[in-house]
């Protein structure tokens, strides 16, 4: 897809799809979601999810607010584990190893699952240390690895040529676009092997959305990308699968341009058409 | 109409703007009695030679600095007795500062105007501030020197200042020779000493150490003998000069001049000497130690001790109560046991301040202090080394009775960090110890000067816990000095707060004391002003540093 197709996009959905690119090869999983149950509390957020991401491809999770996407996203590197009174029933899997079994490290699971968040959360530093935070708790202080790290992440995130001059400036004078590209900058600076993205453009505007979506098509060359996103056509610009989900429950899964163009269950049509949601 | 005006807020914008007035025109008026009072304290006024007609009809002079004025009703003076004339409105009575308390037995006495029969001010008239007795005013009539007069009438002047700046220089020597190189040999003494019976505490007294010892102590009495000859001198040399001079009486005393700490005649004094004056009292005030039952000289002890006690308070309260809010707030389980803690934290902050003292006494003084002493020190009993009210116990206990504020700030701090800030770190892959040291109290870190600034603002200002923990009038010794271990925790110290009580009702001269009570206020006022102004001005600076997300 190129830039010039998506700035004329149009509502229609299937003249988006035409750009997308076919997806059909088999695919390497590489996360694997298993009969996952999520309580909180009492109430139940998930219900019995089951869902395959393939490796190096983007999926998005689309739903109406409050159906769990997020949630699950965040059951992807434990996140929810730092949420009071929750119970995780089920399994998911990273390269075939349960993350949720008792031996697994979480800083060390999170190290090879990156996240980005709704809204840019840079730290109150320079960018410098932004980038170089992830590095530093892994103990890593050589000056000439830090260097080449940041410039190699902002030019991943394609924040360099805008920041290049100002390193050392605190984060937070940064636009919002330019966080939230930072943002992302500082998870791939420790090589993750999964890159979560929440909503990563709901907070920006139509500009700095687009330079994400750019940005999201690049990063999947490397990286195992899963983001969830409210707009359905952002849905179709970057992502090679995406999943519906409803009320806590997986509805459908399947290929971009499948799902857009031919979904098998009516709750998905009638999601993707507009009738709700 | 009136329920208009009610309607439209109009009286409730005034009411609040009468309550800000109230406050605002309270502390004004308090630091601008303070100020008034205490700054003018230093100046030096007029003396004033009255020919009064004493009660019984004698005529007699008095020479003084007029300190006061007061005008009682006529019907009032009539009732405590005094025979007042039909014409009369009001009794007028001017309290003279007159000095000479080893001639006349008072420094103040209270004169009636009417009495007054005549009134001026002769240029000879001089002040002379003593070490003992109080001031000295009078006339200046010759100089000696080993007992022969040396200068008389008119050259007894000028020949005063040379020799007063002589005396002055060696009196600067003795001091500075008794306290730094003889108190360091004294307290050197005092080392050896005790390492010999611990020595011998510990079956380890032998010959070798015997002669180390000996060896040690006899080089220290070489070196005390050194000083004790140059001293005898100085003595000698400072004791040579006196001064005669006649009271208002016409008698004559001699005042040597080593009792002498200023003379000055201010009746010729033009307003750039006054100005001169002034500031060299003040420096003297506050560089100097007190003298003559803290009435007169400076306060420098007092401002070293509250400074220093202030800051071991801070050193000792900000990692305690740092780390129980971070428990409180970031380990704990949130539940019925952690409100419980948190409310008993609160109500700490409400107990009277005394109860601290007493509770220091008898826990830190006595069981901690007491058990340190036997421990450690066992050589020095019977004497207690930390098994007494000191530095350490006071800041201590201070530092218990602004716990609460530290830690309730704190834990507001860390509540305001964003959780997306917490999740960002830990989706990095750090542990929740890393986000924590990292990130969030760093952060918080303005929060915690918040509560560093209301704790050093209570702490400064309280004197009570501190009577029973570690203050005392007259602390012969600084905390700090250049004696190994140089910071003395153990010994009692001075404080602006005490000295204030201590000398505005403990003194013995109550008149002379007054102005210094409101000097001495004035000073705490600033102390505390600076030491909360530096904490606001860091604070300041880590706002800026760690400036919280937006929104």
């Amino acid at each position: 897809m190129t830039a010039q197709q998506v700035r004329t996009h149009s509502i229609d959905v299937s003249s988006i799809l035409r750009g997308q690119k076919g997806a059909g090869e088999p695919n390497e999983t590489c996360i694997k979601v298993e009969n996952l149950n999520l309580f909180y509390g009492e109430k139940q957020a998930l219900h019995g999810v089951n869902m395959e991401m393939p490796k190096k491809k983007v999926t998005a999770y689309i739903g109406p607010s409050g159906c769990g996407k997020s949630t699950l996203l965040r059951c992807i590197n434990r996140m929810n584990d730092l949420v009071d009174n929750v119970t995780i029933e089920g399994s998911i899997l990273l390269d075939n190893e349960n993350i949720y079994d008792k031996a697994v490290n979480v800083a060390a699971l999170r190290r090879r699952v990156g996240m980005v968040f709704q809204k840019p959360n840079p730290f109150p530093k320079s960018i410098f240390e932004n980038v170089t935070y992830g590095l530093r708790i892994q103990g890593i202080n050589d000056k000439r690895v830090l260097e080449e790290t940041v410039e190699n992440a902002l030019r991943g995130a394609a924040l360099w040529d805008e920041v290049k001059d100002r390193l050392n400036d605190n984060a937070l004078g940064l636009s919002g676009g330019q966080q939230q590209r930072l943002v992302i900058a500082r998870a791939i600076a420790i090589e993750p092997e999964v890159l979560l993205l929440d909503e990563p453009a709901s907070a920006l505007d139509p500009i700095s959305t687009l330079k994400i979506e750019e940005l999201i098509n690049e990063l999947k060359e490397k990286y195992t990308i899963v983001i969830v996103t409210h707009n359905m056509q952002q849905a179709a610009r970057v992502s090679d699968f995406t999943a519906f989900m409803y009320m806590g429950e997986l509805i459908e899964i399947g290929t971009t341009s499948e799902l857009f163009t031919n979904p098998r269950k009516k709750q998905t049509e009638d999601y993707i058409t507009g009738r709700y949601g | 109409m009136i329920r208009l005006w009610f309607k439209s807020g109009t009286p409730w914008v005034w009411l609040n703007a009468a309550a800000v007035s109230t406050c605002l025109i309270m502390v004004i008026g308090v630091l601008g009695l303070i100020i008034v009072r205490g700054v003018g304290h230093f100046w030096p006024t007029n003396v004033v030679q009255f020919s009064y007609q004493e009660p019984d009809g004698e005529i007699r002079t008095i020479i003084g600095e007029h300190v006061d004025t007061s005008i009682t009703p006529a019907a009032m003076a009539k009732s405590t007795g005094y025979i007042m004339a039909d014409d009369e409105d009001t009794l007028v009575q001017y309290l003279i500062k007159t000095g000479n308390r080893d001639i006349t037995g008072t420094d103040f006495r209270w004169i009636l105007e009417r009495n007054v029969r005549q009134q001026q001010s002769p240029a000879e008239l001089m002040v002379v501030e003593r070490r003992e007795w109080g001031n000295f005013y009078g006339r200046l009539v010759a100089i000696k020197e080993n007992g022969k007069i040396i200068a008389e009438g008119a050259e007894a002047w000028p020949a005063v200042q040379t020799k007063i700046d002589e005396a002055l220089a060696v009196f600067k020597k003795i001091a500075h020779l008794e306290k730094k190189e003889v108190g360091a040999i004294n307290y050197s003494l005092e080392q050896l000493r005790l390492e010999q019976k611990k020595l011998q505490l510990e079956g380890l007294w032998d010959i070798a150490a015997e002669q180390r010892l000996a060896a040690e102590k006899t080089e220290l009495e070489v070196d005390y003998k050194k000083y004790q000859a140059q001293l005898s001198e100085l003595y000698q040399q400072i004791r040579r000069d006196s001064l005669v001079a006649k009271t208002e009486s016409g008698s004559e005393i001699e005042i040597p001049l080593n009792k002498v700490v200023k003379i000055f005649q201010p009746n010729t004094m033009n307003v750039f000497d006054k100005i001169v004056h002034y500031g060299a009292k003040v420096v003297e005030f506050l560089t100097d130690e007190p003298r003559e039952a803290n009435t007169e000289g400076g306060i420098f002890p007092a401002i070293f001790g509250t400074v220093m006690m202030v800051l071991m308070m801070s050193v000792i309260v900000t990692p305690f109560g740092v780390i129980a809010a971070v428990y409180l707030r970031e380990y704990a389980k949130q539940g019925f046991i952690t409100r419980l803690i948190r409310i008993s934290v609160n109500n700490l902050a409400g107990v009277p301040s005394i109860v601290y003292g007493v509770f220091g006494l008898g826990f830190f003084v006595y069981i901690l202090g007491g058990n340190i002493d036997q421990l450690f020190f066992p050589e020095a009993a019977p004497a207690p080394v930390y098994g007494t009210p000191g530095l350490l116990w006071a800041s201590i206990t201070l530092a218990l009775l602004t716990l609460p504020v530290v830690i309730v700030s704190t834990e507001e701090g860390l509540a305001r960090i964003p959780r997306s800030i917490r999740e960002g770190s830990l989706a990095l892959g750090a542990t929740k110890l890393e986000t924590l040291w990292l990130t969030v109290l760093p952060m918080a870190s303005p929060a915690m000067m918040t509560g560093l600034i209301l704790a050093v603002a209570r702490a400064a200002g309280e004197v009570a816990p501190l009577m029973l923990v570690g203050v005392v009038k007259l602390a012969p010794t600084l905390p700090l000095d250049g004696n190994y271990p140089f910071l003395h925790l153990d010994r009692k110290f001075m404080h602006l707060g005490f000295h204030i009580y201590d000398v505005g009702f403990q003194s013995p001269n109550v008149e002379a004391a007054r102005p210094l009570v409101y000097a001495t206020s004035l000073l705490l006022v600033l102390v505390i002003v600076g030491l909360n102004l530096s904490a606001i001005l860091i604070r300041n600076h880590l706002r800026e540093k760690y400036r919280a997300l937006e929104g």
